[in-house]
């Protein structure tokens, strides 16, 4: 995986304690302020720096130019890949039927990679985030024996390299008859430390403590004062943990690499990158076209995601990181 | 009451954290044998593992892929962090989210894009040769092609670190700047002086986990390996080489040695840079 984080690491980024926190940087108000009516970082407004936009358009211009030339080349057909400029389309414009192409490859088994990644990601971290939210809350709102154990275990063991899980995991897993199924993906993608996190730290300000008091005088239970008056509370910080859970399931790769060995279980990325590898491998057609256009089609859902809902992750990472 | 509530969370975390690594380390004691099938041999393969010239061959690769790559990261997030806050860029929520995009795309699109990006047949990097009749190297090739990871992990991570590094950024009081632009401090001064001192919690973390992730590295190797298979060995990173030897070479026992050693290795150098980083501050 990589700085090399993972989505999954990445989401363990925000969970250990700063090393020193500075008495400077006190935890924002959470859901962070919109940036746009942000304080600056200077008292006085100032001048735009040319200098300082042109070095930035050179880190936009890195950070776009493969995704333009992912699209650029989604439009080309497998022998204009070869013939034609990188950077700038060829006369013939193939985009339709690369899309139909990869659609029905192979009986469509895109479709069917599609829909597991739908499972994988809607019971995942649906799951995870509705787990997570449910101990967040339990830790930040109840007092109860073995508390400060379970916060010590959980975050020591965000430090264990995933590394060293995988393999026992999957060991683990087949002695169980779960390797090769779906719940081989679904119940390791259930637990998002970050997720325990984020809600615990959300709850402690957004849940207030009289109000759940109120509701035991009036003689409500625990559970049902839950979900009909905190979930309702923690709606801001569940939807930034449901957000991060699920691109982590949707981009998640080296986990279902190993618990599936065959193609009807796989996830989009597993697929794609089996899609590629079958060129390499004797009599295997060369398909870059597909592996390009899939890929294409692989990215716009959670890029979407990501635009559509900036205003949640970001107000999730500010929670997150300064902590 | 509280347990109720935590202990849904901590039945999954149990099965899916600590059952694993428990059953890691039971294994590595282990070896299997052709006949009499599993032997306790209690630090054998710890010992094999430590003379296994392809284990340390690729402990080194991952040394050196983190002492390169990760401050040349983390700088780079460091300064677009410092630009996007210095409220003197045009257009700069275009720039803030330009710059993290690639964070939403799998490591597995970002590696075959690239693959092919750099492969010479038809990549840019071939396009530019011929274009131009360059004679650029080969990013693919044995000698480049950790660079080449490197590039796809910065590209990728790089405005995820800076987005930690600017949220930190933001919350720093409004006072400070106040009393340094009393005190007639410039631009540079003041990122010296209170900036970076201010977030050093937020770059802690993002130095543990970006050495924790270089540990880590797999997923970019191993789906390149299908674009250049000579210049990737079944044993380029620890992980490679626990995953090759599972599921190549069924050798279960050592690997989960391998993975423990590389777990207590990683948690020993995180410990030392966050050690180092706090020094520098005090």
């Amino acid at each position: 995986m990589s700085v090399h984080l993972s989505p999954a690491q990445a989401e363990a980024a925000a969970t250990l304690p700063a090393p020193s926190p500075s008495p400077a940087s006190k935890p924002p108000k959470f859901p962070a302020p919109k940036f746009s009516a942000r304080r600056r970082g200077g008292v006085t407004r100032k001048r735009t720096s040319i200098l300082l936009t042109v070095l930035m358009g050179v880190m936009a211009v890195y950070a776009l130019l493969p995704l333009f030339w992912l699209i650029v080349n989604s439009t080309k057909t497998q022998s204009s890949l070869f013939s034609s400029f990188g950077l700038w389309f060829s006369s013939d414009f193939a985009l339709w039927d690369n899309i139909t192409g990869t659609l029905t490859y192979n009986d469509g088994e895109f479709l069917r990679w599609l829909a597991n990644t739908v499972l994988y990601v809607v019971a995942g971290a649906g799951g995870a985030t509705f787990l997570a939210t449910l101990a967040g809350y339990g830790l930040a709102k109840f007092d109860f024996p073995g508390k400060r154990g379970v916060f010590a275990v959980v975050l020591g063991a965000v430090a264990v390299p995933g590394t060293a899980l995988a393999v026992p995991t999957f060991l683990m897993f087949s002695q169980m008859g779960l390797t090769n199924t779906p719940w081989s993906v679904i119940i390791p993608s259930l637990i998002s430390p970050f997720g325990l996190y984020l809600v615990w730290i959300y709850a402690l300000e957004a849940v207030p403590t009289e109000v759940l008091e109120a509701a035991r005088v009036d003689g409500a239970g625990e559970f049902r004062t839950f979900f009909t008056i905190s979930l309702r509370m923690l709606a801001p910080g569940f939807i930034t943990v449901l957000l991060f859970t699920v691109v982590a399931t949707w981009n998640n790769y080296f986990l279902p690499l190993i618990m599936l060995s065959q193609s009807t279980w796989y996830p989009l990325t597993v697929g794609l990158n089996s899609w590629n590898a079958q060129a390499t491998t004797a009599g295997g057609e060369a398909i870059y076209n597909l592996v390009i256009t899939g890929s294409l089609l692989t990215i716009v859902p959670i890029v979407g995601a990501f635009l559509f809902l900036q205003r949640f992750w970001q107000s999730g990472l500010s929670a997150g990181s300064v902590k | 009451m509280g347990w109720a509530f935590v202990g849904p969370f901590m039945v999954v975390f149990v099965l899916v954290f600590i059952a694993p690594v428990l059953y890691a380390f039971y294994l590595s004691l282990f070896q299997n044998q052709m006949v009499g099938g599993d032997k306790f041999v209690a630090g054998a393969n710890y010992l094999q593992a430590l003379s296994d010239p392809q284990f340390w061959d690729s402990v080194t690769r991952v040394a050196v892929f983190l002492v390169v790559q990760v401050p040349i990261m983390l700088f780079l997030a460091l300064f677009a962090a410092l630009a996007l806050d210095s409220g003197r860029l045009r257009a700069s929520s275009f720039f803030r989210i330009s710059v993290f995009l690639p964070y939403a795309v799998p490591a597995v699109v970002a590696t075959l894009m690239w693959g092919f990006i750099y492969g010479p047949r038809f990549g840019l990097f071939g396009s530019l040769n011929d274009f131009f009749g360059l004679d650029l190297p080969e990013p693919l090739s044995s000698s480049w092609v950790l660079a080449a990871i490197g590039n796809i992990n910065t590209w990728e991570f790089t405005g995820y670190n800076m987005l930690i590094f600017y949220s930190a950024l933001k919350v720093i009081p409004a006072e400070l700047y106040e009393a340094a632009d009393l005190d007639g401090a410039g631009t540079f001064r003041v990122i010296r002086s209170i900036k970076l001192p201010s977030i050093r919690g937020a770059i802690g973390i993002a130095s543990i986990f970006s050495v924790i992730g270089s540990f880590q590295l797999f997923n970019e190797p191993n789906i390149l390996k299908a674009l250049a298979p000579n210049s990737i060995s079944s044993y380029f990173t620890p992980n490679m080489y626990a995953f090759n030897l599972s599921f190549a070479g069924q050798q279960f026992n050592y690997a989960a040695a391998i993975s423990i050693i590389m777990g207590v290795l990683t948690v020993v150098v995180a410990y030392i840079v966050q050690i180092s980083g706090s020094r520098k501050d005090a």
